[in-house]
């Protein structure tokens, strides 16, 4: 099995639901780049993780000719790197300080979802009382935030043509996890950040988005499954 | 984007095509550091202006909204915020200028990208709760997941180097500047525990390119005062210290 791995070109190690592995499917198809996903249980990784994510022992793990690429958004900028033939996600690096400036924005705010909307989704819905409300106030800033960022553009931009650039990529999954922060915290993200869900139903008529990301609802009876396992209710 | 228009600069200096940089700091923080390491590196003047980061200029506020953090880094009045973010800014604004940081190879990249990563995360916040920890519980177990953190540290730079000084090879790259930033608390700690944060014994390679990196030219050219550290981080302690008895 093994050596199958390294034979093709482009093998991610993923798991269904994981917005950070979301990230790499609809980068590949975005680039019109073929690769074989492979569904990792979690409770039983495989050799092939564990060797290839020793340090982390996390996915998604993109394997390119047996060589792996760990974390996300390194994955990202490495599709953009190693395939420069392919639509860009980052406004490709010219010496104008313009392109550079642009890329930096790109980077702080994939950054920025890094940082904040996984961990307060998280805390949403696996909290109650006055920790969930804090979690629930915080998570309508982020999104206030994004929406400010976003203005009245159509995409976060920077991608190839004025299509899907590095931030809608790395922020889109979460859009699936939307419903879920709504029900959880009792708030509406049409409400608080109407742009910002008018963006998700935008990026969301996209092919490579479609393709590649469940149903809020498949998400929602997911988060009911870990709510029972760590006993919150 | 929350608009950073040219903050009051008189419009010659724009439309002169000069580089102006200009450098938000806090004169203790390895996220500082990092940057100045980078400019030094690359041989880039610029100005430094200290925040007083418990009372936040306009400036810093104007300049960074989002996070109302330091480094911040003005090139010709336009903000770049978040130390990595702006290490790799300078590599891509600045292409002649010195030491370029990361690598060419695609690979190596994301390779270098994952062990500052690493660093940041991982590290950092086994080291918060190792220093910071309310409980001798929690310091513990913190310090425990610094020396392990420290041991996997030391495969990366084993990966990294492949035997060569750096973690970018014969020459500084990306990972030894996200490092070198977090060694002037190291020399300060180290003096105050008595004990080496890189052991010589279980982390050969990280404790001889500490020893290395702060040799550099570029590197004393911009370290803080060790002594000036420790008082410093004697006046966070007693801080903590008196803000967990108050709780």
């Amino acid at each position: 099995m093994a050596a199958a791995a390294e034979e093709k070109e482009l093998v991610l190690l993923d798991f269904w639901v994981s917005p950070f592995g979301q990230r790499c499917r609809i980068a590949m198809a975005e680039k019109g780049l073929e690769f074989e996903y492979r569904e990792e249980d979690l409770g039983n990784k495989s050799d092939l993780l564990l060797r290839s994510n020793p340090v982390h022992k996390k996915i998604p793990v993109l394997l390119h000719a047996g060589r792996p690429v760990c974390e996300s958004l390194i994955i990202l900028q490495y599709l953009d790197d190693a395939f420069p033939d392919t639509p860009h996600l980052l406004p490709p690096a010219n010496s104008s300080s313009d392109a550079a400036y642009a890329r930096a924005r790109a980077r702080f705010w994939a950054d920025y979802v890094d940082k904040k909307l996984y961990d307060c989704g998280s805390r949403l819905w696996r909290l109650k009382g006055e920790p969930q409300a804090a979690a629930r106030r915080e998570m309508v800033e982020i999104l206030r935030t994004l929406e400010a960022e976003l203005g009245d553009g159509e995409f976060f931009g920077g991608g190839e043509g004025g299509r899907l650039g590095f931030v809608d990529v790395a922020l889109v999954p979460f859009t699936a996890w939307f419903y879920s922060y709504e029900r959880c915290g009792g708030f509406s993200v049409e409400e608080v950040a109407p742009k910002l869900a008018a963006w998700a139903r935008r990026c969301g008529q996209i092919d490579s988005v479609a393709k590649h990301l469940p149903s809020p609802e498949k998400v929602y009876d997911f988060i009911a499954v870990l709510k029972k396992k760590y006993g919150v209710e | 984007m929350s608009p950073c228009t040219y903050l009051g600069y008189p419009a010659e200096a724009m439309a002169g095509g000069g580089d102006e940089l200009k450098l938000l700091g806090m004169w203790a923080s390895p996220y500082v550091l990092r940057v100045k390491l980078a400019l030094s590196l690359k041989g880039l003047d610029y100005e430094y202006v200290e925040v007083d980061l418990k009372n936040k200029s306009e400036l810093l506020l104007s300049s960074n909204p989002v996070h109302k953090k330091v480094p911040v880094l003005i090139h010709n009045g336009k903000p770049v915020c978040e130390s990595q973010v702006i290490l790799q800014y300078l590599d891509e604004a600045f292409p002649g200028a010195g030491a370029t940081l990361l690598p060419a190879d695609p690979h190596e990249r994301a390779v270098a990208r994952f062990w500052a990563a690493f660093n940041d995360d991982t590290l950092l916040e086994a080291s918060q709760a190792a220093s910071w920890g309310k409980t001798e519980e929690e310091r513990a177990e913190g310090e425990k997941k610094v020396v392990e953190a420290l041991e996997k540290m030391e495969v990366g730079l084993r990966e990294c180097s492949k035997g060569k000084p750096f973690f970018g090879g014969d020459t500084v790259g990306y990972l030894d500047v996200v490092l070198g930033g977090f060694l002037a608390w190291v020399r300060a700690t180290d003096v105050m525990r008595g004990v080496k944060r890189f052991d010589p014994a279980t982390t050969p390679l990280l404790a001889a390119w500490a020893e290395r990196f702060v040799e550099l030219d570029a590197a004393k050219a911009v370290m803080p005062d060790i002594d000036k550290m420790i008082e410093f981080a004697n006046v966070l302690q007693a801080r903590a210290a008196t803000a967990a008895a108050t709780n």
